[in-house]
């Protein structure tokens, strides 16, 4: 025997992996000659390692896929950013135009027109998320119907009060999911359905700090009709590219639920 | 931009075999690979210098599959061992070997993934025990256990498949 530190298993793990100094290394082979049985266990190991490797190593070679070129990646990532200065840009030099044009036009008829508060306010919102949200192919909503309890428990949160899904499926339009959308006034929620024919409609909802106990008031701005109410202090609006006839009913129903929960 | 280039495109290759060789399925690991480059690039700022690239990429990395098999675990979308994509078995059997490469990737796949993890670290991607450990995001003596686990259950397994097959079944009605 000798009188060195004794062998551990650590000692065995790092002489299979090549980790271990020299000397500790002469120690470790020393030891497996006098134990047979260690040493059977210790060349099983290096035998299983050596098969990994061979089986395994060879993944590396294969050429790597267009998707994982990081160029494109570092490129795509530094992207979006000038894009949205660039956007940013040139709203600012359209707005400057209107307001400069605008002196005693469409700039001061625009300033006129766009409603600060209440039904009015709730009603463009509303139609401003649908321009936004509702043509959206690829990212429509930010959290899907499959995860509607996720949902409800953020716009209950963000609306710091308990929300509910309406159910609109009795007029063919199914929910497929939401977000929470800022507005002048705050934190709004937006729920979004589709008929699976390709129409959607939104519902907007937020806290109202006036109006807020008002009948149903009928909008139509960019081929969109909305219908706008309050209750409780809570604002809906609904969107839709249909006609005052065909949207009106659906907002009833809504209503009709909403007064239920509430 | 071009450090960021320098040290980490060499590194893909890697990348994805780690990747695959967790998840056992060529596609997802692909994704999650862009998700890790992505990140990298991203906080390419925050990665502290006197670190190693390497090391801090594959923990990214090694987080990223970790949350995406907590995920599918969740939705109880678990493909069974035999049913998944071959770990890029990329070359037929050797037969002079004493052990089939066959055998041997099935007793990897059947290793509990923390062990599965810390194996493939060292013995495919050679890290040190240290680094595998900073990885990980476990203590080096963990490491070592994880290692001397995986071991064992990988001798145990491929012993138990010498073994006639009777052995294993058991004739039922």
């Amino acid at each position: 025997m000798n009188g060195g530190r004794p062998i551990t298993e650590d000692d065995l793990q790092g002489f299979v992996d090549d980790m271990l100094d020299r000397r500790r290394r002469g120690e470790v082979q020393a030891y497996l000659s006098d134990h047979p049985e260690v040493a059977a266990r210790v060349a099983m190991d290096l035998e299983m390692r050596d098969a990994l490797r061979s089986a395994l190593l060879p993944i590396a070679d294969e050429p790597v896929p267009a998707d994982l070129s990081l160029a494109r990646m570092i490129e795509r990532h530094g992207r979006p950013r000038r894009d949205w200065a660039r956007g940013a840009l040139q709203t600012a030099a359209a707005l400057l135009l209107v307001v400069a044009g605008g002196a005693g036009g469409w700039g001061l008829r625009l300033a006129q027109e766009t409603p600060r508060a209440g039904i009015a306010a709730l009603a463009q919102e509303a139609a401003d998320s649908y321009a936004v949200y509702a043509p959206d192919l690829g990212r429509p909503v930010e959290i899907k119907a499959a995860d509607a309890p996720q949902f409800i428990k953020w716009a209950s949160r963000r609306l710091e009060r308990d929300v509910s899904i309406p159910d609109l499926s009795g007029s063919g339009f199914s929910f497929i999911g939401g977000r929470v959308v800022p507005t002048p006034h705050g934190p709004a929620v937006l729920y979004m359905f589709d008929n699976g024919k390709g129409t959607r409609l939104t519902l907007l909802s937020r806290n109202m700090a006036i109006d807020r106990d008002s009948p149903m008031k009928l909008g139509n701005a960019g081929g969109v009709t909305s219908v706008s109410w309050s209750r409780d202090g809570l604002g809906f609006s609904l969107v839709g590219p249909l006609d005052e006839a065909e949207l009106h009913p659906i907002a009833d129903v809504a209503k009709a639920q909403f007064s239920r929960t509430i | 931009m071009q450090d960021m280039r320098l040290l980490i495109e060499p590194l893909i290759p890697r990348l994805r075999r780690y990747a695959r060789v967790l998840l056992r399925d060529s596609v997802g690991a692909d994704d999650l690979v862009q998700d890790c480059l992505e990140r990298a690039i991203g906080r390419w700022h925050q990665r502290r210098l006197d670190g190693d690239a390497r090391t801090w990429l594959f923990t990214i990395l090694h987080n990223l599959a970790m949350n995406r098999m907590r995920q599918s675990a969740r939705r109880g979308s678990h493909i069974p061992v035999e049913d998944a994509d071959p770990i890029a078995i990329t070359r037929a059997p050797d037969q002079e070997s004493g052990i089939h490469h066959r055998d041997v990737l099935r007793a990897l796949d059947r290793l509990p993934d923390d062990q599965r993890a810390v194996l493939v670290l060292v013995t495919i991607e050679e890290l040190s025990y240290a680094d595998t450990a900073k990885a990980l995001g476990v203590p080096i003596g963990t490491v070592m256990s994880r290692l001397s686990r995986a071991r064992a259950r990988l001798r145990d397994e491929i012993a138990g498949s010498d073994r006639p097959a009777a052995s294993h079944l058991r004739r039922v009605k």
